[in-house]
């Protein structure tokens, strides 16, 4: 009986023994906090303004430490780091305002300096306890970059989300133009040219008069113009207009002698009519 | 009623595709000279005989083509085609010209005309023509004295020149200037009259006297000058049709610069006394003379503008020669001229947009032009000697002299005319008998 007892009493504690060692929180080492953790503790102390709680500095300490190894590992130059230190103290220094205006844009250098001699008043040992002002710091520096950059990535999102509602509409524009209203550039362009070189500009026209001759033309499929008609017709034969006829003249030459002008292959119901607006002026000034 | 609304419901049901009217802007151009062709006018063989026994010349219609070719040509704004490529003899294209065959050498504006022999009378008509639009756009006829008819080509060129420009033209006027002879320590200077192609030249004065500065009166048949009266200089003035001349004013000391208000019933001079200068007026019908600015400076070169309002003129009395305006009455006196050196002879254009001027800046002489208000300026020709810049009628062109430098044996000495368009491209040297100075262009002789 006793036997049974012990044997069963045994095999009880092999099982609490290998079950205890088989334990997972046994097993695991203590937890290791990566830098994310920090992030996330930051943004609850800002948001809540939690009191700094000695644990959470002993924890910070050593991410902290953790921090700077990486940084050595990752080995960045030392000026980038003071530049780094520079502006984290200066945006701190002006955290006030940014509470106040959140979409402050960066600093000039003038507020860094200023904000240089506050810092090293603030680095007098007699003043603050070595430990307390290197958190305090660290926590400075981690509030106000994570800050910054929540900023920068929100702001970022935002212009980027305005370029493509931007972007969206210049497509949607080009995309009507193409559909109803226009030539594309090329086809532009083309047409353009041929008439810039057919069009003898009358030297004579004083180049700071409004002279804009409008043109609408009747078209065939292969580019000959069947119709020609001056818009503003009535002006032709107004006394002291005599400028306007000359330059409405010249480019109703400059269409004739064009024939057949270089119109797209498709599309002969988009541009069957056409409005030709010769303007000298850029040219008379120049 | 029912039709009416199936109609709009199957319009609504299929509607149309509208196309907006395309619009092209078309804001360059060539500004290559626009080609045109100037075909001989057209002379029946008896008035080809009569004329050349009145004015020694073989077919005068080709001679009046000749001009108004010529003519085109120096304005820069014309290309006058080359007559061996015509392919329609003059008397046709007089009648109707085949328009396809002058497109074919690339003309966009044709000129034809006739030329009789009517009552001892030279009778030329021409005809203008679009090539391109295959029309005519203009048609005059002439009737006058056989010895006009290089007058009768300046017309014809002026007519061309403001149907295809829009703006007056400037052939048929005359140049005056001082035409000068000999080593330039004892220059001869006399007054001389010529057409603006430098035909017809006439000497008006002998020669005895030194004589500056002639400006033309807005008709053209007074002229006001500089010489010397009783060893001292004075304004003169002279009727070129009757010769007569007489000295300005009775002034104790040096009257010079002298020029005509734009309608001709004033001269404004400068008249320098005891080492300063200032500006007057006189009335030629009753000689009362006004002083219209009264300054320790140097105040001298008065030019009106076209509405006669305002004065243009140069002064030191910033230190150094500047370009001032005022109002006629000497009031409101402004410096317009800004830029670095020294700015003289102001002229202000026929238009009334810009003022002409000399400027010397680091030892060279500019022919420049700015706006009213001193702006804009821009220079058009740069030389070692240039100055004195008369306007063309039409404010387009810009006559000036131009002199050479001497070389280290004192030879070498030139003076010339040149003219220059408002593009400054279009430079060309006016050729005179002598050597010419001073020259001032008169308006238009057959307004």
């Amino acid at each position: 009986m006793n036997r049974s007892i012990i044997i069963s009493s045994v095999f009880h504690l092999l099982l609490i023994f290998i079950t205890a060692m088989s334990l997972p929180f046994l097993a695991k080492k203590p937890l290791d906090i990566p830098p994310i953790i920090s992030v996330e503790l930051i943004q609850i102390t800002e948001k809540t303004n939690i009191p700094f709680a000695p644990k959470a500095k002993k924890i910070i300490e050593k991410i902290k430490e953790k921090e700077k190894k990486l940084v050595s590992e990752q080995a960045p130059p030392k000026k980038v780091e003071k530049t780094k230190t520079k502006t984290v103290v200066s945006v701190d220094d002006n955290e006030r305002d940014d509470n106040k205006t959140p979409e402050a844009v960066p600093l000039p250098e003038k507020t860094v300096k200023k904000i240089e001699t506050k810092k090293e008043k603030k680095q007098n040992p007699d003043k603050l306890d070595e430990e307390v002002k290197q958190v305090s710091e660290f926590e400075k520096k981690e509030f106000v970059d994570l800050d910054n950059i929540a900023k920068l990535i929100d702001k970022a999102k935002i212009e980027s989300a305005d370029v493509i509602k931007k972007n969206n509409d210049i497509t949607q524009d080009q995309d009507r133009n193409i559909d109803n209203t226009g030539l594309t550039l090329s086809e532009e362009d083309a047409l353009k040219a041929q008439i810039f070189g057919c069009w003898s500009i009358p030297l004579g026209l004083p180049y700071n008069e409004n002279l804009l001759v409008r043109i609408k033309l009747m078209l065939e499929p292969d580019g000959s113009v069947t119709k020609t008609e001056i818009l503003d017709h009535a002006r032709m034969n107004k006394p002291g207009q005599g400028f306007y006829k000359v330059l409405a003249e010249s480019a109703l030459r400059a269409v004739k002698l064009c024939q057949p002008l270089r119109v797209p292959t498709t599309g002969y119901e988009r541009w069957k009519e056409l409005q030709l607006n010769f303007d000298a002026r850029e040219m008379l000034e120049g | 009623m029912k039709k009416k609304l199936i109609i709009l419901l199957l319009l609504l049901i299929f509607p149309l595709k509208a196309f907006a009217l395309i619009e092209v802007d078309i804001t360059r151009g060539n500004l290559s000279p626009l080609p045109l062709a100037v075909s001989p006018l057209s002379i029946d063989e008896q008035s080809r005989i009569e004329f050349k026994k009145i004015i020694k010349k073989e077919n005068i219609g080709s001679e009046i083509s000749v001009i108004v070719e010529n003519n085109l040509k120096t304005s820069g704004l014309f290309n006058p085609l080359n007559k061996d490529a015509f392919l329609q003899a003059p008397e046709i294209a007089n009648l109707k010209p085949r328009f396809e065959d002058w497109s074919l050498i690339k003309a966009q504006a044709l000129i034809t005309g006739k030329v009789t022999f009517i009552n001892e009378k030279l009778r030329v008509e021409f005809r203008l023509w679009d090539v391109l639009a295959a029309k005519e756009i203009m048609a005059l006829a002439f009737t006058t004295v056989p010895n006009n008819w290089r007058r009768v080509g300046h017309i014809i060129s002026d007519k061309v020149y403001e149907r295809l420009t829009g703006e007056k033209g400037y052939f048929d006027t005359r140049i005056i200037y001082v035409a000068e002879e000999g080593p330039k320590t004892q220059r001869k200077k006399r007054l001389a009259i010529m057409d603006q192609d430098g035909a017809n030249n006439k000497f008006l004065t002998l020669g005895n006297e030194l004589v500056l500065t002639p400006r033309f009166n807005p008709t053209s048949q007074m002229v006001t000058y500089l010489s010397y009266f009783k060893n001292l200089p004075r304004v003169y003035l002279l009727d070129i049709e009757t010769g007569t001349q007489e000295v300005v004013g009775d002034f104790p000391g040096m009257t010079f610069a002298p020029r005509f208000s734009p309608d001709g019933k004033k001269i404004i001079m400068s008249f320098a006394k005891d080492g300063k200068s200032d500006i007057y007026t006189m009335d030629l019908e009753n000689r009362i003379v006004d002083r219209i600015t009264n300054h320790p400076s140097i105040d001298t070169s008065p030019s009106y503008s076209p509405n006669g309002k305002f004065i243009a003129f140069n002064s030191d009395r910033s230190g150094y020669q500047q370009i001032y305006i005022m109002k006629s009455d000497g009031s409101e006196v402004k410096r317009i001229s800004f830029g670095n050196g020294i700015y003289g002879t102001p002229v202000w254009s026929p238009r009334g947009d810009l003022i002409a001027f000399t400027k010397l800046h680091k030892g060279k002489f500019y022919i420049g032009v700015m706006r009213t208000d001193g702006k804009g300026e821009r220079l058009l020709t740069e030389n070692y000697y240039q100055e004195a810049p008369s306007w063309s009628p039409n404010g387009r062109v810009l006559i000036f002299y131009r002199e050479t430098k001497t070389n280290s044996d004192g030879e070498g000495f030139s003076a010339k005319l040149w003219s220059i368009d408002l593009t400054g491209y279009n430079e060309r040297l006016v050729t005179t008998p002598t050597d010419a100075s001073d020259p001032s262009w008169s308006s238009l002789l057959s307004n």
